[in-house]
């Protein structure tokens, strides 16, 4: 029992580690600001979220501690690291910066023509 | 360009609180554990700054109608009240007690003076931290 359990945990800790240098490459390679966002906010909150989870179970098991300020972390970050990529994003796309050059379709500037025509 | 701020606000709503509970949580634990009021103090005007990255200020003025200067004056107020009331019996400057109180809810609880020092901390750190921040901040 103890064996799964001290499994599951090294497993949580490492799917959030390689999650987060997913999140580095991501941030590293993709071409504009848009896709770099796209990369960092989604991946890096999957693997911290892992990470505390893994941590969260450690000392619950192994030390028979009950930190729920380890879960109201991961409540926490839940919450917020989309709404600031969003907010990056927004105001990135409202400073004028560019898209990739071969991307294909830009709704907000269609939205934002029409209401303008309007 | 007139954007619209509704994700933010929404979400400010439900973070917020948890901010204030964690803040008073940390405020609470300070004697046995890390916290304490100098970080209970700084993460309440953190709650305080979300709210007025996301609303404005005269809507955070009239959501949180407190004069922030009066809140510093309180809490050195009470610093220096516990300190200096340990002379009323005959003990050196700053000596705290403690004891076991018969509260009519609570039962039997265990209170020291130096929470109600930590108070003052922490009314002191929201104040100066609050009137720092809204002086830069304020336009007229």
């Amino acid at each position: 029992m103890i064996g799964i359990i001290n499994i599951i945990i090294v497993l949580f800790i490492i799917i959030g580690a390689f999650l987060s240098l997913v999140a580095a490459f991501g941030v590293l390679k993709f071409p504009d600001v848009y896709t770099r966002n796209h990369a960092a906010s989604k991946s890096a909150t999957l693997g911290v979220m892992s990470i505390l989870l893994g941590t969260f179970l450690y000392f619950y098991v192994e030390k028979g501690h009950f930190d729920s300020s380890v879960l109201l972390g991961i409540v926490f970050i839940f919450i917020t690291s989309p709404v600031a990529g969003h907010l990056i994003s927004r105001a990135a796309y409202n400073s004028g910066v560019k898209l990739w050059d071969k991307s294909v379709q830009d709704d907000l500037k269609l939205a934002a023509k029409s209401k303008k025509k309007n | 360009m007139k954007t619209n701020d509704i994700i933010l606000q929404t979400t400010t709503k439900v973070v917020v609180f948890i901010i204030i509970l964690f803040s008073i949580f940390i405020f609470f634990k300070g004697h046995y554990t890390p916290g304490g009021g100098f970080v209970g103090g700084l993460l309440t005007s953190g709650a305080i700054v979300l709210l007025l990255l996301a609303f404005d200020m005269k809507t955070v003025a009239e959501i949180l109608p407190i004069n922030y200067i009066y809140m510093t004056a309180t809490g050195l107020l009470f610093a220096v009240g516990t300190a200096a009331g340990a002379l009323f019996f005959n003990v050196p400057f700053l000596t705290h007690a403690f004891g076991d109180v018969y509260l009519p809810i609570l039962g039997k609880t265990s209170l020291h003076t130096a929470t109600i020092f930590d108070l003052g901390v922490f009314l002191v750190v929201v104040g100066v931290t609050m009137t720092i921040i809204q002086t830069i901040g304020g336009d007229e």
